[in-house]
């Protein structure tokens, strides 16, 4: 039986997903940004931090408003706190995005410390993570979204390495620590990212089977150290 | 949809005959429902129910109009034989072990165990002091003192002694809806029984009348086993312990309160308590 306000949660839905493109989108650019020390694409992500900023307020308005006067219980009061919480990951992802960002200035006025790699390959692990747990929220698909957890331990490992490589260039070498260190805030921003992508994950398992996941073994990676 | 007596597995669609979560718990069956038929003639109006009631808690049977939950609270205390043709035709409903349908059992003591409150509040045409006494002057208890005391704990333990003390020789038919209604629970546990069945007790009253029944409701069950029926989803989440849902007759499914409105097994569940059909 269809409802008056079945219309609302659509909306809500929708300015979810809408919310995780435009993070991805953001992640994505900054990355880029940072790679080819693209200047204008890195204004570009520190001026649509915005539109994420206004989406998360409307998502608390709306699931508000929705749980005062619509009285949801189940999936739908499952889905109503979620969705509040996935937006504030999200929220929190283009935050990480503009921070990155804000080293592509510094980092561009000199030469690379060293290739990009590592930094791309973890940045291309947590979009991905990022991606799959908002497939999860479409396609409800929880073992997706247990998978995306596990791969947190994979950026985790490769923002530790990447610590201990830029720390021993700068005992090496301690002209090197201003680009070392905007590095290293970078990877840390990165492996931030992908927390919130397995946080929103966690949300996911919590929408599909109304059970709370965080801090078990079940979303802990069997493989990391 | 698999039987609910066939398995006792809390898979979707095979409702548990105890509240999931409370099989761990000490809280001993009072009412045990196994396998049963109920029938208005022909028609039959429960199909193979089985589930167990713990003591002391509220529980709470929902479901859409003709689902069978109000029949099944009327066998509870024999209501149904007051009807002609409607019988239990399989199955046994057992209070302490007690089969409450067997031919030896007093049907006006079983009725004293397990009280009653309707829908629509019916105090006698008589006086609120002689509305508590009714039950124990039948019984045979003259003794005044005996009596005052009995009509001022029951009426407190209705939560109404303060509002009428004054006026307990006054018709109860004075007092407002929510009073009435409260004077017929105080009425049910002036003769001290175990069981307390409600057919939707608020659903004539108004928010600050049916705010002070569910209070009520919430400090009886330290002494009474409850059995409410309700169409108000909000009141089954506010006031009872364990939820079951029925439909069309059957017992779709049986868990903890918290279990059913946040996280049912059942599809047909969590499209009742959502509202989406019904």
């Amino acid at each position: 039986m269809k409802r008056f306000f079945d219309a609302e949660l659509e909306t809500f839905r929708s300015h979810l997903v809408l919310m995780g493109e435009i993070a991805v989108r953001q992640v994505r650019q900054a990355m880029e940004a940072v790679v080819h020390s693209d200047l204008s694409l890195a204004d570009q992500v520190v001026a649509a931090d915005d539109e994420l900023d206004q989406l998360e307020i409307k998502i608390d308005e709306e699931a508000i408003r929705y749980m005062n006067l619509r009285s949801p219980v189940a999936t739908e009061l499952r889905l109503v706190i979620v969705g509040m919480k996935a937006s504030h990951d999200l929220e929190r992802v283009g935050d990480e995005a503009t921070n990155i960002v804000r080293r592509v200035a510094q980092l561009s006025s000199e030469p690379p410390l060293k290739s990009y790699v590592d930094l791309s390959r973890m940045a291309a692990i947590a979009v991905a993570m990022l991606r799959d747990a908002l497939d999860c929220f479409l396609q409800e698909d929880d073992d997706k979204a247990m998978a995306v957890c596990r791969r947190d331990a994979e950026v985790d490992a490769i923002n530790k390495q990447l610590y201990r490589e830029l720390t021993s260039y700068m005992i090496e070498n301690p002209a090197t620590t201003t680009r070392a260190l905007a590095v290293m805030f970078i990877s840390k921003s990165v492996e931030r990212i992908a927390d919130h992508a397995s946080n929103i994950a966690e949300e996911m398992i919590y929408l599909a089977r109304g059970r709370d996941v965080r801090h078990t073994e079940d979303t802990k990676n069997p493989n990391a150290g | 949809m698999d039987s609910p007596a066939s398995s006792s597995s809390t898979a979707p669609g095979v409702a548990p005959a105890v509240p999931q979560s409370s099989r761990t718990e000490t809280t001993p069956t009072l009412i045990d429902i196994q396998n049963v038929d109920f029938a208005y003639g022909d028609t039959k109006a429960l199909h193979d129910i089985t589930l167990q009631i713990p003591e002391k808690r509220v529980t709470a049977f929902i479901g859409p109009s003709g689902c069978g939950k109000s029949t099944l609270l009327r066998c509870l205390n024999r209501m149904n034989d007051l009807i002609d043709g409607a019988k239990v035709e399989r199955g046994s409903i057992k209070i302490r072990d007690i089969d409450i349908y067997r031919p030896d059992v007093d049907v006006i003591e079983l009725r004293k165990r397990v009280g009653m409150v309707f829908q629509k509040s019916n105090p006698f045409p008589k006086s609120i002091y002689e509305n508590i006494t009714y039950g124990l002057r039948l019984q045979g208890e003259s003794n005044k003192a005996r009596l005052d005391e009995v009509v001022e704990r029951s009426l407190r333990g209705a939560a109404l002694w303060d509002e009428v003390k004054d006026r307990l020789h006054t018709s109860g038919l004075g007092l407002s809806g929510g009073q009435q209604q409260r004077l017929c629970i105080a009425r049910a546990i002036a003769v001290a029984p175990e069981i307390i069945l409600m057919d939707e007790p608020c659903s004539a009253l108004d928010p600050i009348a049916t705010a002070k029944v569910e209070e009520l409701i919430h400090e009886l069950k330290e002494k009474f086993t409850i059995v409410i029926v309700t169409h108000n989803m909000q009141q089954a989440a506010r006031c009872s312990d364990g939820t079951a849902f029925f439909y069309l007759g059957k017992l779709i499914e049986y868990a903890e309160t918290q279990t059913i409105f946040m996280n049912p097994g059942n599809p047909q569940t969590e499209a009742y308590v959502s509202g989406r059909f019904g």
